[in-house]
């Protein structure tokens, strides 16, 4: 194959660690100094390479607002986030990207907007909550139903915070195990969908995080009444090319890495329902 | 003033409800309120009320021996809490305590229980509207089973 660009577009490129945040006891986000930074939008991930171990797709957390400063948050889960984690500032990651087809932010203008997220989903649904408590009055009702394995699993306190005091945006925060100390919701994200305030009929939803959650949820704003067309998952699957060459990430005929991550819940339940894949 | 009649009949819990039979839950119903960290019930004693929560929160929690007691689930407005009246040998399974100053309407199961016994129509009804409930406790439980947020 003759490839036409000068860079090519599996060569990442060299970034620095501008800063390193421990978010949870298994969980950190890497700030990177991109020259030049990427323009990414919230959903859309990049492929971070720990040189001499291995590269891995990590979605964009960052505010999309705020050139330069490029965040990526996850979870030490394999060989390669392990060597992401131990890796201090200074240090150089390589980058490419931004990948995959964004959260559709625009299209919920005019509209209610229910952000679902669990654990580690949370952070590629970061940005989308950015981008909306920055042009909060363009769309109806904005909640936010997280879920965490457990208190100390709750990622981006201070955001959710000063998004539900400053951001007008409705937060409600639950954790599947509590504990003595906890005073907040116990239970299943999806425990919240039932009683949460939104207007199903003209409402947009954004799911991230496990897929046995979102399809939970999924059903949940489904028997509320949202249209499964606009209802819109996040999916995972082992991402290698990024740029839909290799197959890894396959769904059938559907390439995650390059027609989503991002897909309508009309189009992933299908998708997901057959079990090899 | 709300009268119980008109909370009853406009919480989704009793959507299509007949009103005759509206009535005869009106006429097991009360106002009830909780102190924060008072309990509803306790684990072991008798399971003769549910209670439709009107503001505040309630934890469902499990206390096992030597250990700090363990909160499974938080209920909250518009929350059924309690099943158990519904269930022989009518013992509750869970201590529930609010977690805040809370209001609800309480509805007496031995009352409902003995109108449900006369009036299997009434008792259908409820029974569809509680295995709601039960299907929905029964799926969460099976998610948070799964521990989704685990190591992966």
């Amino acid at each position: 194959m003759t490839l036409s660009t000068d860079v090519h577009p599996l060569a990442p490129i060299p970034c620095r660690i501008r800063r390193v945040a421990r978010e949870t006891h298994d969980t950190f986000s890497l700030e990177l100094d991109a020259a030049p930074a990427p323009a990414f939008r919230p959903g859309q991930f990049a492929m971070l390479y720990s040189f001499g171990v291995g590269e891995v797709p990590i979605s964009y957390s960052g505010d999309p607002a705020r050139p330069g400063a490029v965040v990526h948050t996850t979870r030490e889960v394999g060989p390669v986030t392990r060597a992401l984690g131990r890796l201090k500032r200074g240090a150089a990651v390589g980058c490419r990207g931004p990948y995959g087809r964004p959260w559709p932010i625009d299209d919920a203008r005019g509209r209610d907007v229910v952000l679902v997220a669990g654990g580690i989903g949370l952070a590629p649904l970061r940005p989308a909550v950015h981008a909306i408590a920055a042009r909060r009055s363009e769309f109806g009702r904005a909640v936010l139903l997280y879920g965490a394995r457990g208190p100390a699993d709750v990622l981006f306190a201070r955001d959710l915070e000063r998004w539900r005091s400053a951001a007008g945006i409705d937060v409600s925060v639950t954790v599947d195990a509590g504990t003595p100390t906890w005073k907040g919701n116990v239970g299943v994200v999806t425990g919240l969908i039932p009683r949460a305030a939104f207007d199903p009929q003209r409402t947009v939803a954004l799911l991230c995080g496990p897929e046995v959650m979102m399809r939970f949820a999924a059903e949940a704003l489904r028997a509320r009444g949202v249209p499964a067309a606009r209802i819109w998952l996040s999916l995972e699957r082992n991402m290698k090319c990024a740029v839909a060459w290799c197959g890894h990430c396959q769904l059938g005929a559907t390439f995650v890495c390059k027609d989503g991550p991002v897909f309508p819940y009309d189009v992933a339940e299908r998708l997901l329902a057959v079990r090899e894949l | 003033m709300e009268t119980l009649e008109r909370i009853l009949s406009g919480h989704p819990f009793f959507d299509g409800l007949a009103p005759h039979h509206l009535d005869l839950i009106v006429g097991c119903a009360s106002n009830v309120r909780f102190a924060a960290e008072e309990f509803v019930f306790h684990a072991g004693a008798e399971a003769n009320e549910f209670y439709l929560i009107r503001a505040g929160r309630i934890a469902l929690e499990i206390a096992p021996p030597g250990r700090m007691p363990l909160v499974l689930q938080t209920l909250g407005e518009g929350d059924i809490l309690g099943w158990s009246w519904l269930v022989p040998p009518y013992h509750w399974v869970l201590d529930a305590r609010a977690i805040e100053p809370t209001r609800a309407i309480a509805l007496d199961g031995r009352c409902l229980r003995g109108k449900c016994e006369a009036d299997h129509d009434l008792g259908y009804e409820l029974l569809k509207r509680f295995a709601l409930i039960m299907e929905r406790g029964l799926q969460a439980a099976r998610l948070q089973l799964l521990d989704v947020y685990g190591r992966g």
